[in-house]
């Protein structure tokens, strides 16, 4: 199709997709109403099970199915990536150069580095009481982790970075949430059950197996997150063409030499 | 233990293989891995096989709730998993082929190249938890993470072989449509949590029906049925949403393909028909006539669009990907009569295209690997040596035109009876033409009849592709022999075992009935048993249009094998093969123009 | 009442897929169907908001003492945000591995597979 067809076809969609959006908007309760009764319930047994965080009560409590879902998606999606950002025949891989980093940078991110790992765990370990959670906390202590690449370089980040025991914590933390889930369904009533002790409310111990599934949440998504990056950064950093491919790097290369 | 509680272990039990594949990484020998697989993608379907088994009648439905949030007053904060035999049938199904796909890929697929043994049956494993809690779930946010997960899993496994160009090129339009799919059907979730206040598919329609109309719903309701239904159209490929299809399907690995359109593009016809009855169907949701008419007209366009653009292609993939496309269209058409019998006949039509769809995927799998290529004119009389696969190429080619006993047959005849004489044609003439051009591929290729034709460069040819063996197969390994050979053995089974078919029509009875789903899930009282309808069977004008749409196949592909194709796809088709231009941009307007277009049929 | 919130949301859905059937670069493509998935997120907040609540943490407020915001539509929005974030970064995977094999990100030179 043409380009201008193509915009011609945009339009039409376009205007057909904002009148039905539009029409619905009018329809729909006003903005900042009183109704909400999912929500309502919500918070009456999150309170009930000693969660103060409710939105963590509603993600690894009520709704913990949901969440097995969408951990799963990230394992699955962190998978493909290692699957398809994998090193194929026709490349090879280089050691990274190392770099000189300006001597404030370095300082700032070695200061940041501890701090940074520090929330991260916090944020995991008070998910059913503050905002946060595994989720949270789990991107946090990830990012710490290569604060070490801005204050050093890649080879620094790499020797404290075995991808394969993040992979195997990726997979644990997985493991370990379905396992939960499974011992609620031996230990209490169904799948996914709130089987433990709830505690005392606004403690650390508190909300029964919130905290634990928290915790694997926790385990899996830094694992994740290290290494989804570590096989972009990799791409950029470490692997060559190897000759067969034939794409314009290769001749930037030859021009260079 | 209750029966119930076997649903969760479902979806949970290839999520644990999956995690324990990954864990054990690089140090797990490929032999092991490939064991692994089996042993949970069987374990999975053992479970659900249970299930089926267990259930003290048809119309029952196997209600849990995740966490035990049980409903109080017809309201719960959690998530229900809900096993009526549609559901637990299709859980059966996915896991067969799952196991299917595995045996096809045993030891002999260069996948999963080094270092990576693994990731594929971990993949596989992911993507079959991801089709079973999809299937599985009565909570409307819950199907969109599932969605969600075979989505992403599945873009992965279509670019699989990443040395390939069209594999990436492929799997990134899949990926990105798809997704912008999901994200329309989660507004449309949005959009019905605000004005009903929950998730549930049987809470929602609760809500939906306190609140009768008269004549039209407003505006919310149908801007929220027309975006709900739009991602899940996206994964049937209904046209206008289908030109992704093709694209991926057309380089995804084999065994992928024969997940892809055994039954992912048949989960999106699930997920319609699964929205409609439980949210829709009641008073207050979307009228009858409306719905009829939508799906009726999206479904005739993409029987049609499909099985023109099936008999235009010369590479097998792709032929085989819009062979796909059009039966996903009679499909539409059979849910869009509404009733239980249309519905029996489109479970039956289902359950046999699995079979036969995914053993000519393995057969044209078998062609790639014995030959590098999967193009009719450039493998013309070349597949001489291998008359097994050809028998059943061939035999794939009649049971998809709709020959009895095929179960496709009986699936194909009673949705017909149910929809009336003017589809029926619509029936005839896909199937007719998307056999034919099986038929005449299987002519070209297993026979070398006809003159070598020359062909024309301008579309994708499917010369030179690479083998996903390790090189060229010079012996074709048993198992992926006898993985299609079981599965044409399925479809057949489907037309010949009488057992079956009372057992799909109580199931289509309990699928359709909207206050039993109700009642049952939020455990309300229990309404009057939805009137029993007869059982699917085959009827004399049943087994005479299967047979007329079988002549049509076998003279449409002696025509085109008798006369010099020269110059393919022809002239008076070269619009619609412009439009499936493997743009990406043309393909979301088209999806823009798609949703303009639901709105308008539905208002 | 406002409706302001959801009209926006509708927006930033229709923007979105302006950029992406008119992208001249994959990777813009893939920001563009992030911006789609946004409107998700303002319409499930605006859904959920309550005019005067606060956040649905009682860690230090007394339960019953204020109103609160709907929870379970943040517990979505968060499911969102991963899902958005993972098929994000798969697709951008694909998109190094397209300008790989392709040796171009431009929608407009993709011609491989047709008809």
């Amino acid at each position: 199709m043409s380009r201008k067809a193509r915009l011609w076809l945009l339009a039409v969609g376009g205007i057909g997709v904002a009148v039905l959006l539009a029409c619905a908007a009018f329809d729909l309760p006003g903005f900042g109403g009183t109704w909400h009764p999912y929500g309502e319930r919500a918070v009456r047994s999150a309170l009930s099970r000693h969660t103060a965080n409710v939105i963590s009560s509603v993600n690894f409590d009520q709704r913990a199915f949901d969440t097995l879902g969408e951990e799963s998606i990230l394992f699955g999606a962190v998978l493909g990536t290692v699957v398809l950002l994998r090193e194929t025949r026709d490349e090879h891989s280089e050691p990274p150069e190392t770099a000189q980093v300006d001597p404030p940078v370095r300082r700032y991110a070695l200061i940041a580095l501890p701090v940074t790992l520090l929330i991260g765990l916090y944020v995991i370990a008070h998910g059913q009481l503050s905002p946060g959670g595994g989720f949270q906390g789990g991107v946090i202590v990830a990012t710490a982790l290569h604060l070490l690449y801005v204050a050093i370089d890649y080879k620094a980040l790499e020797r404290i970075r075995p991808a394969a025991a993040y992979a195997f914590a990726d997979a644990a933390g997985e493991a370990a949430y379905v396992l939960l889930g499974t011992a609620g369904l031996l230990a209490g009533s169904a799948f996914l059950a709130n089987f433990l002790p709830y505690g005392t409310f606004n403690t650390l111990s508190s909300g029964g197996t919130v905290p634990l599934l928290n915790a694997a949440i926790g385990v899996e998504v830094a694992g994740a997150v290290v290494v989804l990056l570590a096989r972009f950064l990799d791409q950029a950093l470490e692997i060559e063409d190897g000759g067969a491919g034939g794409t314009g790097r290769q001749d930037e290369e030859a021009n260079r030499s | 233990m209750t029966a119930a509680q076997l649903l969760p272990l479902i979806v949970a039990t290839p999520l644990l293989g999956a995690a324990l594949l990954v864990a054990a990484g690089r140090r797990l020998p490929r032999f092991a891995a490939e064991v692994m697989g089996f042993v949970f993608s069987a374990g999975a379907a053992a479970w659900a096989v249970t299930l089926l088994v267990l259930s003290p009648s048809a119309d029952s439905r196997a209600v849990e709730w995740m966490g035990g949030w049980r409903p109080r007053d017809g309201a719960s904060v959690g998530i229900v998993l809900v096993g009526d035999r549609v559901g637990v049938g299709l859980a059966a199904l996915t896991s067969v082929l799952v196991v299917a796909a595995l045996a096809y890929s045993w030891r002999y697929f260069d996948e999963p190249p080094h270092r990576h043994a693994g990731s594929f049956p971990a993949l596989i494993l992911l993507f079959q938890a991801g089709m079973c809690g999809f299937v599985l779930t009565g909570d409307l946010f819950n199907a969109f993470v599932f969605f969600e997960l075979m989505g992403v899993v599945a873009y992965a496994l279509t670019g699989y072989r990443v040395e390939e160009a069209r594999a990436v090129q492929g799997a990134l339009t899949f990926g990105i449509i798809n997704s912008l799919g999901g994200y329309t059907t989660l507004f449309g979730i949005g959009l019905l949590y605000a004005h009903t206040g929950e998730l549930g598919l049987a809470q929602i329609g609760a809500r939906l029906d306190a609140h009768p109309h008269a004549g039209r719903p407003d505006a919310l309701v149908l801007a929220a049925f027309v975006l709900v239904l739009t991602g899940l159209l996206v994964k049937a490929a209904a046209v206008p949403f289908h030109f992704w299809l093709p694209d991926a399907h057309a380089v995804a690995p084999t065994p992928v393909c024969i997940l892809l359109s055994g039954v992912i593009v048949e989960l999106g016809v699930y997920g319609t028909a699964r929205v409609y009855w439980t949210v829709f169907a009641g008073p207050g949701g979307i009228p009858e006539p409306s719905v009829h008419r939508a799906l009726l007209t999206l479904g005739v366009l993409t029987a049609l669009l499909g099985a023109v653009m099936c008999w235009q292609q010369r590479h097998l993939k792709r032929l085989l990907a819009f062979s796909s496309v059009s039966h996903t269209g009679l499909f539409l058409i059979g849910v869009s009569v509404l009733t239980p019998e249309g519905l029996g006949g489109t479970i039956l039509y289902v359950l046999a295209h699995a079979g036969v769809k995914a053993a000519l995927f393995a057969c044209a799998g078998i062609l790639l690997d014995r030959f590098s290529s999967v193009d009719e004119h450039e493998l013309h009389g070349r597949a001489h040596q291998l008359p097994l696969v050809g028998g059943l190429f061939a035999a794939g080619g009649l049971a998809l035109a709709g020959l009895p006993p095929f179960g496709t047959g009986l699936g194909k005849a009673v949705s017909e009876e149910a929809a009336g004489w003017w589809p029926t044609c619509v029936f005839v003439a896909a199937s007719a033409l998307t056999g034919g051009a099986v038929l005449r591929a299987s002519a070209r290729i297993f026979l070398g009849w006809g003159p070598r034709p020359s062909g024309n460069p301008e579309t994708t040819t499917g010369k030179d592709e690479e083998p996903e063996t390790r090189g060229p197969l010079r012996r074709i390994p048993d198992t992926m022999l006898a993985v299609p050979v079981a599965l044409m053995a399925g479809a057949l089974a489907v037309g010949l075992v009488p057992g079956l078919w009372p057992a799909v029509g109580q199931a289509a009875d309990a699928f359709t009935d909207h206050a039993g789903y109700t009642a049952a899930v939020l455990g309300t009282g229990e309404p009057a048993p939805p009137p029993v309808t007869p059982a699917p069977h085959w009827t004399g004008v049943g087994v005479a249009l299967g047979l007329l749409s079988s002549v049509l196949a076998l003279a449409l592909a002696w025509t085109a094998v008798r006369r010099p194709a020269t110059d393919e796809p022809a002239r008076w088709a070269a619009p619609l093969h412009r439009l499936q231009s493997g743009h990406l941009g043309d393909y979301v307007a088209f999806t823009l123009a798609g949703i303009a277009l639901l709105t308008a049929l539905v208002w | 009442m406002s409706v302001l919130p959801y009209l926006a949301a509708g927006w930033i859905f229709l923007v979105g897929c302006y950029g992406l059937a008119t992208s001249r670069n994959l990777i813009h493509a893939v920001g563009c169907l992030s911006v789609c998935q946004s409107s998700t997120y303002v319409l499930l907040l605006a859904v959920g908001y309550r005019r005067g609540g606060t956040a649905p943490v009682f860690a230090d407020i007394t339960p019953g003492s204020r109103p609160v915001v709907d929870p379970v539509v943040q517990a979505l929005a968060l499911t969102d945000v991963v899902v958005g974030a993972t098929v994000t970064a798969l697709l951008l995977a694909l998109v190094i591995q397209t300008a790989k094999r392709h040796g171009t990100v431009d929608p407009d030179e993709l011609s491989e597979l047709r008809g």
